[in-house]
């Protein structure tokens, strides 16, 4: 058994939609529609009474699609409630939760906008629901405002953005990386935020798990940002089983409501969360507030509270910041790539060593907060690092601002909605080597 | 890298290929245990617009997932053979619906009429995909028929079983004429081999 915050047993939102109930006709129509799914195969993780059950007999693989283990990722964190407005490449995540979350006792709900959705998904989060939205490049965009508000409310959620080409409704249905920087710095304001990107369809699932894990943690929205290539692409895989998922809870109130103060500082700068209508109540608010969740102007307040919301999240960097090592020892050329991207460059690296060139690839997963120490590291000894990206240089920016000057940086960078090939990162290893 | 066996099926929106893709990922990678990695791309259209699926199949774990260069294209209309044609392999196999390609871009593709059988015998253009996918295993081996027939039946709706079933003996039977009058040399390409005793 993993170590998990809170024992305590985890609030649903009982559904609201008499669609997922099978006593009305509508209901009956909407088993029967269940029945006859032809895109998605059965469902990996059986339910009942709302928990997740242990799956009998062997683990098989099956076929994924990156979005479907986003789903799935979801529901084994404890999600619970879902809102937000369908957009291609994230629609599979809308569609395939719209009826598995009935299933969980859970509600789904498609809203008139994004910045609705996030609304919503906010407002769930504060009555205690495992909260999250998935959307693209333009629906990003409008959620932007309510993400500030999540920031500085302290309400855990979790944002899927499955980047597509931009900038405005750009290509709806090609590859991009072009929202990295949105991802950290599209809300107005300074802020701290956690930016994850998945890679492989395994990964969609873990970092799904992670991403609720972190939101619940550090009580801040989180970002996971996939790419068209990443969610489209099927692959076989084995999910684990339930009880091999680490899932955390947020730390709840264990004092009487009457003693309870909403923004109070602790050690690890993320106060206990009390729930809408459990009698600890409080004031949620988007401007800067004092401990008691009201509006303040002092700055002997403004200052402390600013700085916890950084404190909480810089002093766990630890936790956090997330990357892969491959071959990355002995390596005289590094290859710093995330997302789908990661994959052509693990590729290239391969066939790079067979012909005797020393290169390695580190692999970020977590983009934000950089990981600046890992990053150091690994390069401080390259002779040339390589930032390939399907934008015009976002991270390849972060790398060359902690790069001091150390090695040399250079960049390969592709707009015209095609992901990268392995060749064109062998043909730069070699020609470099 | 180890053996890795690329496979495209194009053709027009709403032919069902990025259903046909699915299926053969799952043919071969579910129930034949390989590495598979299946990938699509679409314009915004729901129905007409370029449509392809592309399968990669192989014996290790598979980093890039897109196809780069084809052993086995599945061509449903002229467009997709004309310009998915050169991303062959010189040893792939081109296998096109000659319903609508009417000019194939080398003698050796293999001409299967499948939206026709699929409209004259079963009176259903629907399950032209599956007719495809059929003679395509029958063709290449690429994943045995047997696996082909499970995935097919686990993925296609309730109450249309027997007619894909149907589907896939038509398909297989359509590729076994083309086995008999040709060589399969003459036809390039092999996928893995399997003891296949079905439909026989």
């Amino acid at each position: 058994m993993k170590p998990s915050l809170v024992s305590s047993k985890q609030q649903v939102i009982r559904s609201q939609n008499p669609e997922s109930r099978s006593d009305t006709a509508q209901g009956a129509r909407h088993k029967e529609y269940i029945g006859q799914r032809v895109s998605f195969g059965p469902e990996p993780y059986a339910f009942a009474k709302g928990e997740l059950m242990a799956r009998k007999g062997k683990k098989k693989p099956r076929l994924l699609q990156g979005n479907e283990a986003i789903v799935e990722g979801a529901l084994a964190a404890g999600c619970s409630f879902f809102a937000g407005y369908p957009i291609t490449p994230a629609s599979e995540i809308s569609e395939i939760l719209a009826y598995r979350l009935p299933q969980v006792e859970g509600t789904f709900i498609q809203m008139e906008d994004e910045i609705a959705s996030l609304g919503a998904v906010i407002g769930a989060s504060l009555a205690g629901a495992k909260s999250m939205t998935a959307t693209s490049g333009p629906g990003f965009s409008l959620m932007q405002e309510n993400l500030g508000f999540a920031c500085v409310a302290e309400v855990p959620c979790v944002i899927v953005n499955v980047m597509r080409g931009g900038p405005s409704t750009g290509l709806p249905t090609n590859p991009s990386q072009g929202d990295v920087m949105q991802a950290r710095w599209g809300t107005h304001g300074d802020h701290p935020i956690i930016v994850l990107a998945p890679s492989t369809v395994r990964d969609s699932f873990d970092i799904t798990v992670k991403a609720f894990n972190f939101s619940e943690r550090y009580r801040t929205p989180v970002i996971v940002l996939s790419d068209e290539v990443v969610a489209h692409t099927r692959e076989t895989v084995v999910l684990p089983d339930p009880d091999e998922i680490e899932v955390l809870d947020r730390i709840r109130p264990s004092m009487p409501p009457e003693w309870y103060i909403p923004y109070e500082d602790t050690s690890s700068g993320v106060p206990a969360m009390g729930i809408f209508g459990d009698g600890y109540r409080y004031h949620v608010t988007g401007l800067i507030h004092d401990i008691r969740g009201f509006p303040t102007a002092r700055t002997d307040e403004i200052e402390p509270f600013m700085r916890r919301l950084f404190r909480k999240i810089n002093q766990s960097f630890h936790d956090i910041q997330i990357v892969n090592h491959f071959m990355t020892e002995d390596a005289e050329l590094i290859v710093i790539a995330y997302g789908s991207v990661a994959r052509s460059a693990r590729r290239a690296v391969l066939d790079a060593r067979d012909k005797g060139v020393k290169a390695g690839l580190l692999h970020l997963v977590t983009l934000y907060p950089f990981p600046r120490r890992d990053v150091m590291a690994t390069i401080r000894d390259a002779r040339v690092v390589l930032v390939p990206e399907m934008n015009m240089g976002q991270i390849s920016r972060e790398v060359k601002r902690v790069n001091e000057g150390m090695s040399q940086v250079a960049t390969l960078n592709r707009i015209d909605g095609c992901m990268i090939t392995p060749q064109e990162i062998y043909d730069w290893l070699i020609k470099e080597a | 890298m180890g053996k890795r066996y690329e496979i495209c099926l194009s053709g027009s929106g709403g032919q069902g290929l990025i259903l046909a893709g699915i299926i053969l990922a799952e043919a071969a990678g579910v129930y034949e245990s390989k590495y598979v990695a299946q990938t699509q791309s679409y314009g915004p259209e729901a129905r007409g617009g370029a449509s392809k699926a592309e399968v990669v199949i192989s014996d290790e774990e598979i980093d890039y997932p897109m196809a780069t260069r084809l052993d086995l294209l599945l061509a449903m209309n002229q467009k997709s053979s004309d310009s998915f044609y050169f991303d062959l392999k010189p040893e792939g196999t081109l296998v096109v619906d000659s319903t609508f390609v009417t000019q194939t871009p080398t003698t050796k593709a293999v001409c299967i009429p499948f939206t026709e059988i699929a409209r004259k015998e079963l009176g259903r253009e629907m399950v032209a995909n599956i007719i495809a996918l059929a003679a395509l295993a029958t063709l290449t081996k690429v994943v045995s028929l047997k696996s082909l027939e499970a995935a097919v039946l686990a993925r296609v709706p309730k109450g249309t079983e027997e007619l894909n079933r149907k589907a896939l003996q038509l398909g297989s039977k359509a590729a076994k004429a083309i086995l008999k009058e040709r060589k399969p040399e003459s036809i390039q390409g092999h996928g893995p081999d399997h003891e296949d005793t079905a439909y026989e």
